[in-house]
């Protein structure tokens, strides 16, 4: 017992620790604007909104919203060939990863509408092993997770890191044969649950032999990234370089400690489960997508984030604590019950960096809001970003002893899941996805109203699947709790719930079905051409572009 | 790599050792300290490791998913009343000393099944709610699981083990024969049993027969 508290003393007092140093620091004022805030603009940037899947009238209102006295940005043609051929060094690997995610995500929605159907519905679909509820739903999770998330990810990371860094993508060869493995391996690894191999570990299903293909393809994919930053021609790392580096590092040690086969037995499988299974969202996921908003929320108003020194502690404490709360999976089963503590007590830490990207990422577009009608990326990645406030309050709450007794294995932590997975990293990811192919294709998105159709569909349907499956779950969970209640009839009272989410899901995937039409589209450079807003530089701007070789060391711009 | 970087600036080197020494230390909190507490842990009085047929079973039970709906783990009554259900006494790692992979669950859109065995182990029963689970438990959402087992026209061969059906669900002519897969998912799904006390008995009474030392 005395190791328990002294652990537990140790955790509870290094967190306090690390809040009064935020508090102390900021009423310092350490927490101004900091050099690398403004890295991401070049010249007279700042001031200029950009939005490559705007409209040209709609870019017109976004400026006029943000800044009317500034005009298209004045940027020396280094600046302009700098970018450019970091865009153009990435585009290829970036464009076939985006690819590859929007279509894991059409068929992930399949998947997830058909598990979602089947729980309502269950005499549906019975005939066939491959396509019963306890596959389909894996099925869904793994294409998620490692199909459209994690390829999402990879490709807005892969254009990122060029373009924040000021250098060309170095081993490109190898981050598309790293995509491509990683991409069979997601096929395989989902076929293979079909046919009933899975490894039972949930988050862990893909059996370890197709794992391996996932981390080669993983350390293709980033090794060079990870060179280009030590080629880096920038002095400082913008805090999206921090979340992405550290992402990079982080997944493969989660990936391979996870899968090792034979390592793991019993009740400390259970443990390894969640510890994987929390920190591949909290480690992997979320800096990827907090990576992107970091970059797309300034990059679209022209205005760098409110703070810069503050997105240096919401880095340090998510890792720090965000890293331990898997714990919290286990509340009432058999495990060390200091473990579970910790876990709790870590989860409620989670605040402080929670707030911390709450204050920079939403001052930032705070009093901006109109900035939202024009922009398409922002509409999506600002919402994401409020989601984000949103799952991490929700997470830390549904962490405590009293309200996990009721939530705890019901469909309340599916709408939470939903909650971080789609409000939070996916809506991010779609309107990275919006910014960055107009510039990987040197097209524009062809219908403006497909995107506000795929937006609304998918608002519109999470509004429904969030609400109603986490109204039917607490319901659930507390009929659970009722010892006089039987069981049976907090099955049945979530039907009507699990209706919702059907139809909720349903309107989710035509969202996608949209989305992915428009991408197609673009990809065949279909629809009308109005050439001009996709484009970085004007046209005649590209071949002077490429004989300004020399390497720029910018630090601040002047 | 760090050319006059500013005092709360941080460079590569940095962000390596950072990110590595945070996820060590969580690593070693939830993966290597119940690795070291666990590893040597005795399985609970009585408990018996699995047959091959049970671990078929068992694995039947991995590539159809059960693991999706129902949790193996009762929780203490202070949380929740999953003994008065009938789901058995809060569970404990000895139990699980030959549970690998884990099956712990996340969800009970069904019910705790670490004691189903003791609390239904009519082989009968089993196969038929398998093959219609609306025939024995009404409301049921469970799917059912007909490519488990194999319809015939006619009777029963020799050796076949056959599915009774309450009279409202039999089709005349049919009869429905389970698969060896079914027989082996059913074999596991019975030997679900840890109802025996966590502990070990004071050693005052005359003992039963599980003396095997803590």
């Amino acid at each position: 017992m005395d190791f328990a508290v002294s652990v537990l003393l140790g955790t509870f007092i290094l967190s306090v620790l690390v809040l009064f140093i935020f508090i102390a620091s900021m009423a310092k004022g350490l927490f101004g604007s900091g050099a690398a805030a403004v890295q991401i603009f070049d010249g007279d940037e700042i001031g200029a909104v950009e939005d490559p899947a705007a409209t040209k009238a709609q870019r017109g209102n976004l400026q006029q919203a943000m800044d009317p006295s500034s005009s298209a940005s004045q940027r020396t043609a280094r600046e302009v060939a700098t970018r450019l051929r970091a865009d153009q060094s990435s585009s290829l690997v970036v464009g076939v990863c985006l690819t590859m995610s929007v279509v894991w995500l059409v068929l992930a929605s399949l998947a997830g509408l058909i598990a979602s159907l089947k729980l309502h519905l269950p005499d549906w679909l019975v005939e066939q092993a491959w396509i019963t509820f306890g596959r389909i739903r894996p099925m869904h999770l793994n294409l998620v997770a490692y199909g459209w998330c994690s390829m999402a990810g990879i490709g807005v990371a892969i254009w990122l890191i060029p373009r924040l860094l000021k250098t060309e993508l170095v081993g490109a060869r190898y981050a598309l044969a790293g995509g491509a493995l990683w991409s069979i391996g997601v096929a395989a690894g989902t076929v293979a649950i079909a046919l009933g191999q899975s490894d039972g570990l949930e988050w862990l299903e893909f059996p370890w032999q197709i794992d391996i293909l996932l981390v080669i393809g993983g350390a293709l994919v980033g090794f060079p990234l990870w060179l280009t930053l030590l080629k880096r021609k920038v002095e400082h790392l913008y805090v999206s370089v921090w979340y992405i580096g550290a992402g990079l590092l982080w997944f493969p040690v989660l990936f391979l400690v996870a899968n090792w086969p034979g390592l793991h037995f019993g009740v400390q499988q259970a443990t390894m489960n969640w510890w994987f299974a929390h920190n591949v969202l909290g480690l992997w996921f979320t800096p990827l997508a907090l990576a992107a908003s970091y970059y797309f929320i300034p990059k679209v108003l022209g205005k760098p984030i409110h703070s810069y020194n503050l997105s240096l502690l919401g880095f340090w404490s998510l890792a720090f604590f965000y890293s331990q709360v898997g714990g919290h999976h286990l509340i009432g089963g058999p495990v060390p019950s200091w473990l579970i503590t910790i876990s709790i007590v870590q989860s409620m830490m989670m605040v402080v960096p929670v707030i911390a990207v709450a204050i920079n990422q939403h001052l930032t577009v705070a009093g901006n809001f109109r900035a939202l009608l024009y922009s398409p990326t922002l509409r999506f990645i600002v919402l994401g970003a409020m989601m984000y406030t949103a799952a991490s309050v929700q997470g830390s709450l549904q962490a405590l002893r009293s309200v996990n007794a009721v939530t705890h294995f019901t469909h309340y932590t599916v709408a939470h899941a939903h909650l971080g997975l789609y409000g939070f990293y996916s809506m991010v990811m779609f309107g990275s996805i919006y910014f960055i192919m107009p510039r990987v294709m040197k097209w524009e998105w062809p219908f403006p109203w497909m995107i506000s159709a795929h937006f609304w569909l998918v608002v519109g349907g999470f509004a429904i699947y969030f609400i109603g499956l986490s109204f039917g779950g607490w319901y659930q969970g507390l009929a659970m709790l009722n010892k006089d209640v039987p069981f049976m009839d907090s099955v049945r009272l979530t039907i009507p719930y699990l209706e919702a989410r059907s139809l909720g899901g349903a309107i989710m995937t035509l969202g996608h079905l949209v989305f992915a039409a428009h991408f197609v589209m673009m990809g065949w450079k279909f629809g009308p051409r109005r050439l001009g807003a996709a484009l970085l530089a004007s046209p005649d701007a590209v071949p002077d572009a490429t004989s300004a070789a020399a390497p720029a060391r910018t630090g601040v711009p002047a | 790599m760090s050319f006059g970087m500013g005092k709360y600036e941080m460079d590569e080197v940095r962000l390596i050792i950072g990110a590595m020494v945070i996820l060590s230390g969580a690593t070693a909190l939830l993966v290597v300290v119940p690795y070291l507490l666990l590893k040597d842990l005795p399985p609970s009085p009585g408990l018996k490791p699995y047959t091959a047929l049970q671990l078929e079973g068992r694995q039947s039970y991995i590539a159809n998913g059960c693991v999706y709906c129902h949790s193996q783990q009762p929780r203490d009554s202070a949380l929740a009343p999953d003994d008065t259900r009938g789901w058995g006494r809060a569970s404990v790692a000895a139990d699980y000393a030959y549970d690998t992979p884990h099956l712990l669950g996340t969800m009970r859109t069904g019910p705790d099944l670490l004691n189903i065995g003791a609390r239904q182990p009519s082989r009968d029963w089993h196969l038929g709610h398998l093959y219609a689970p609306r025939a024995y438990t009404p409301g049921s959402i469970m799917p059912a699981y007909p490519y488990l087992f194999t319809v015939r026209q006619g009777s029963a061969q020799p050796g076949d083990v056959v599915v009774n059906q309450p009279p409202a669900f039999a089709k005349p002519g049919q009869v429905v024969v389970a698969k060896p897969e079914a027989l082996a998912l059913v074999e596991y799904l019975i030997s679900l049993d840890r109802t025996r006390p966590a502990l070990q008995p004071l050693p005052v009474p005359a003992a039963d027969d599980d003396q095997a030392s803590r």
